[in-house]
């Protein structure tokens, strides 16, 4: 074997995970990232988008253009890929409940583009089932969601063939808390359910095609040489399950191929900087070895703990690529670790592991039934991963070990170095969606509905249903209702009642002991409301926080996510709790927390409000003033000390009323 | 019972006025007397709420259909209870749910997850939902939760109290509520099993639950039907209920419910039902020696009955306590 390549290796696809405030805004952006290098497009959407909501609905305020760009109509669709040609692109789309929604968009804006289906390329995430398990944005139950992703599937392979249909994630699973033989395993169990679904809709000899047409979305983490060690167990499994269980025996259809991010989780807010170093190590993981390299990356920002990132953040995550792939001699050589003990070790204990954990998945009937059983396993092992920071047992520079730190001055700027978007974005694209549906020809968009419902209710593929939709000037919102007329609402199982209890510790029995003395004096339990506001579905946070509660001894309330403030207020007045917490990653906390607070008073519950997130340490001070009693940030890593703060909060209330 | 609240004065008002609120049946009075309820300090003005809201008291019955609903983890029990929430207010019927979850041994916290599964539109003050952890005791009620279905019944509609669990929890469930349901997953024989075993009393109502599965649930409700002619209960209806779109099955089963409450001797249920409450109660409270005293269960049932009908739950305790001679 030579040492070297004949040629070096072409460079993955470098893309940057990006959107935000408005389509017009996201466009600049898009080109001016081209423009610096970039090679492939990644759009962000903003939760009322991934959720099926118009920016004028009650669930998306405060959402509207915050983690994302929204996307109400064709319209939207077309000033987002202005002046970017889109047979000459590459587009990837997080987006998963509504993909099929946003695929017709993208198809309508490229034909008015002058641009045939045919000729497009791209990604949609398209990945149902770690909604269910960790990332929250579904829309309709479990079933009906396996059958878009089917169509689409079914559509995408003759229609549209270099389409990826589906980008099966294992990278929330990872966010989530999944140790790599759960990251691997839950997620080619859930490639297997897709694949089983598609195999109904599908001819026995597209099987091939189909397969070939799977990709995967990972992660990284920063134990990198096991992180590696992961995508080649999870190449060699993928393999197998190819020519075992599809009769595939193509080897170009038998690639695992695999688009990456790399690991936010452990990103951290105290000491922002060292996040760089970690998320090249990270890079590295999914680079390193040529025989299981990623097709495509896109870094984090090193301040993503912190807020959102800026242009100039991202910018940074994509110079890392450049750097790596054009200096560095990386792509030079054939597969590195090939004939490596320790390598082939790990991935065999990988493989080992992640069938044994794959079995139990397929006792459970495979991954749609079971995301109870895969959602505990999750919400356990997260509480695991605290628990080992918590104890110093896992370090984390800068969080736990070696916290003495000069202040940086990447944060020292007015808003703590992060991109703040602007308020008046929400304002204004309420009035575009009630412009643009005044516009429309409302007998066409009235007929294309009636053909939606009809062909929900059918066993007919949606996808040419949903692409006339479009054209009519639908909204995302239109489509969705219509789609949930049929399919009927769901909400997935929040994992935490069938999480394991924490034994015995110091630092909880002397919580506990609290617990028992205010409730005592209470006259009964100490009990919280645990709540999510808004269209934010990234639970991990919440759900840890209900699990220690319960685990401190308190009776908790935890309702799961995308709750609007009236409902809370009417669980926190009927459950009769003594303290709310509220979580928020999106950035909406600075809407959504006061209403919450306004619709208690008004149901006259007085109690008081503690709040978790990605909060900037500028909204700190407005919440406060607002009513919340405590805030806490990323860098709250210790939860002890949080239930020791919430007890006490209740106890002080206790000791006033008595 | 505790005796540390003050027997009179302010708190006493509290109590009288909650519950002239809820024989109004003004429902924005039962967050604050699920609150009184559940506080184990307040023994006294507990027993005053209940005396307030007693048949002796309203000179009735309290009108609200008492309904326990129970069944294993994943037999559908939240779908159900979300579907018939939304019928029986279709009807203009006021409903509480009263949900039940195991606490944990280890800490004596509990997280009470299956509110998160009910759907109810939080605008509609014709809805409640309180959710309470066991305390301890497995597959039984929270000791609070009896006081509390009885209280509601005043003022609500439809009471339900939702139990996880086969086999043991609606037994106690039985205890409290006028018609008890027994929720099964078409599939597992758990529910056949233990009624065939004679381990589980035969329900008032049996619902099969994911009607959509078709063939399998239909086999469900066949076996269902055959055990309960052999054990000659041939009058125990077996309704399917899909809950998923388009849901078929709802109706049948609120006909079913009424139907049962029309059929029953309600004040004869009621009565046994806090004499049977009032001897956990006093069981609880004074043990093995107080029941002793009272010359065992058989003998305090039988002194019970001969005590007025109409008695709330805490004067029974009293009278028991009475005739054992034992300190309260």
């Amino acid at each position: 074997m030579s040492v070297r390549l004949d040629q070096p290796d072409r460079p993955w696809m470098m893309r940057t995970y990006a959107g935000h405030s408005t389509a017009a805004k996201s466009n600049e952006l898009y080109r001016r990232n081209l423009a610096k290098g970039q090679t492939g497009l990644s759009v962000a959407f903003d939760l009322p988008t991934q959720t099926g909501y118009d920016p004028d609905h009650e669930l998306a305020r405060g959402e509207v253009g915050k983690v994302g760009v929204p996307i109400a109509h064709r319209g939207d669709m077309a000033t987002l890929m202005d002046g970017i040609p889109l047979d000459r692109m590459n587009t990837s789309m997080t987006i998963n409940a509504t993909a099929a929604w946003l695929l017709a968009l993208y198809v309508v804006t490229a034909q008015e583009q002058g641009v045939e289906e045919g000729a497009l390329a791209g990604t949609t995430q398209n990945d149902i089932i770690k909604e269910f398990l960790a990332r929250g944005t579904y829309a309709f139950p479990p079933g009906p969601s396996m059958r878009l992703i089917a169509d689409m599937v079914a559509y995408t392979v003759t229609r549209i063939p270099k389409w990826n249909p589906i980008n099966i994630c294992s990278y929330h699973l990872q966010e989530a808390g999944a140790t790599p033989v759960q990251e691997i395993a839950y997620s080619l169990s859930n490639a297997i359910a897709v694949l089983d679904a598609v195999r109904e809709r599908v001819d026995q000899e597209l099987m091939g095609p189909v397969f070939g047409r799977i990709s995967f979305f990972v992660n990284a983490g920063v134990r990198f040489v096991e992180e590696h060690a992961k995508l080649r167990a999870m190449g060699q499994l993928w393999d197998q399950i190819g020519r075992e269980r599809y009769g595939v025996d193509d080897p170009k259809h038998l690639r695992f191929r695999y688009g990456v991010q790399v690991n936010s989780l452990g990103l951290t807010e105290q000491q922002p900087e060292n996040n760089v170093q970690r998320i090249v190590l990270e890079a590295l993981a999914v680079t390193l070895g040529r025989s299981a390299r990623a097709r495509a990356i896109q870094l984090p920002a090193w301040n993503e703990a912190l807020g959102l990132p800026r242009p100039w953040d991202q910018q940074w995550s994509l110079r890392i690529q450049q750097v790596l792939a054009f200096e560095t001699d990386l792509l030079e050589y054939p597969d590195i670790f090939e004939g490596s003990k320790v390598m082939d070790g790990l991935v065999a204990e990988l493989v080992e592991g992640a069938r044994a954990e794959m079995a139990v998945v397929a006792e459970h009937g495979g991954a749609v039934e079971a995301v109870p059983y895969m959602k505990a396993a999750l919400v356990d092992s997260h509480r695991e991963r605290i628990r080992r920071i918590e104890a110093g047992e896992q370090t984390v520079v800068g969080l736990n070990k070696y916290t003495e730190t000069e202040d940086s001055p990447l944060t020292a700027d007015a808003e703590g170095g992060i991109l703040v978007v602007d308020p008046a974005v929400e304002a204004e694209q309420r009035a575009a969606v009630e412009e643009w549906r005044s516009q429309r020809d409302a007998s066409d968009v009235e007929r294309a509905l009636a053909e939606l419902r009809r062909v929900a209710d059918s066993e007919e593929n949606i996808m040419e249903a949903t692409i006339a939709a479009a054209r009519a000037g639908v909204t995302t919102g239109e489509w969705a209702q219509a789609l949930r007329d049929v399919f009927g609402s769901y909400r997935a199982p929040t994992g935490v009642g069938d999480a394991a209890g924490e034994g015995a510790s110091d630092d909880l029995e002397e919580i506990r002991e609290e617990v028992e003395r205010v409730s005592e004096a209470l006259g009964r339990r100490v009990k919280i409301l645990v709540g999510k506001p808004g269209l934010d579905g990234h639970s991990n946070g919440a759900e840890q926080i209900a699990v220690r509660a319960r685990d401190a001894g308190l009776d908790v309330v935890y309702e799961g996510i995308r709750l609007t403030p009236a409902q809370i207020a009417a669980s926190a007045l009927q459950e009769g709790v003594h303290v709310v917490g509220l979580s928020i990653l999106s950035g909406s906390h600075r809407e959504l927390i006061p209403s919450v607070i306004e619709a208690l008073r008004e149901a006259g519950v007085d109690v008081p409000v503690v709040v978790g997130g990605i909060i900037p340490e500028a909204d700190v001070e407005p919440l406060k003033s607002a009513g919340v009693a405590a805030v806490y940030t990323p860098k709250d890593f210790d939860l002890s000390k949080i239930m020791r703060d919430i007890v006490g909060l209740v106890g002080e209330g206790a000791k006033a009323s008595a | 019972m505790s005796a540390e609240g003050p027997p009179f004065g302010e708190p006493i008002g509290e109590a009288a006025e909650l519950a002239a609120r809820l024989r109004d049946r003004d429902l924005s009075a039962a967050p604050a007397a699920l609150n009184l309820i559940e506080n184990r300090a307040k023994g006294d003005e507990v027993g005053a709420l209940l005396r307030a809201v007693s048949p002796a008291a309203l000179g009735a019955e309290p009108p609200g259909h008492i309904v326990g609903v129970t069944g294993p983890p994943g037999a559908g029990k939240s779908s159900l209870l979300s579907a018939l929430v939304r019928a029986w207010r279709g009807d203009g019927r006021t409903v509480a749910v009263l949900a039940v979850d195991p606490s944990s041994k280890r800490s004596g916290g509990s997280l009470l997850g299956d509110r998160a599964r009910i759907e109810f539109d939080p605008a509609d003050r014709g809805v409640l939902i309180r959710s309470t952890a066991a305390g301890g005791r497995l597959g039984g009620l929270a000791p609070a939760t009896r006081a509390a279905a009885q209280a509601l019944s005043a003022a609500f509609d439809v009471v339900v109290i939702e139990t996880v669990g086969v086999g043991q929890s609606e037994t106690e469930v039985a205890e409290v509520a006028d018609t008890v349901v027994v929720i099964v997953q078409p599939g597992s024989g758990d529910a056949l099993q233990f009624i065939k075993a004679g381990i589980m009393e035969v329900p008032d109502v049996l619902v099969v639950t994911k009607a959509d599965l078709g063939d399998v649930a239909l086999r469900a409700r066949r076996d269902l039907s055959a055990a309960l002619r052999s054990l000659g209960a041939r009058e125990t209806p077996v309704v399917a209920v899909s809950t998923i779109a388009p849901t078929t099955g709802v109706n049948e089963l609120i006909a079913a419910l009424d139907g049962h409450r029309a059929s029953l001797d309600l004040p004869a249920r009621r009565a046994e039902s806090r004499r049977t409450s009032a001897l956990a109660d006093f069981a609880a409270e004074h043990g093995d020696r107080g029941m002793r005293a009272l010359g065992g269960r058989r003998a305090a049932l039988r002194f019970l009955a001969e005590q007025e009908p109409g008695l709330d739950v805490a004067t029974l305790v009293e009278r028991l306590e009475q005739r054992a001679e034992v300190a309260p």
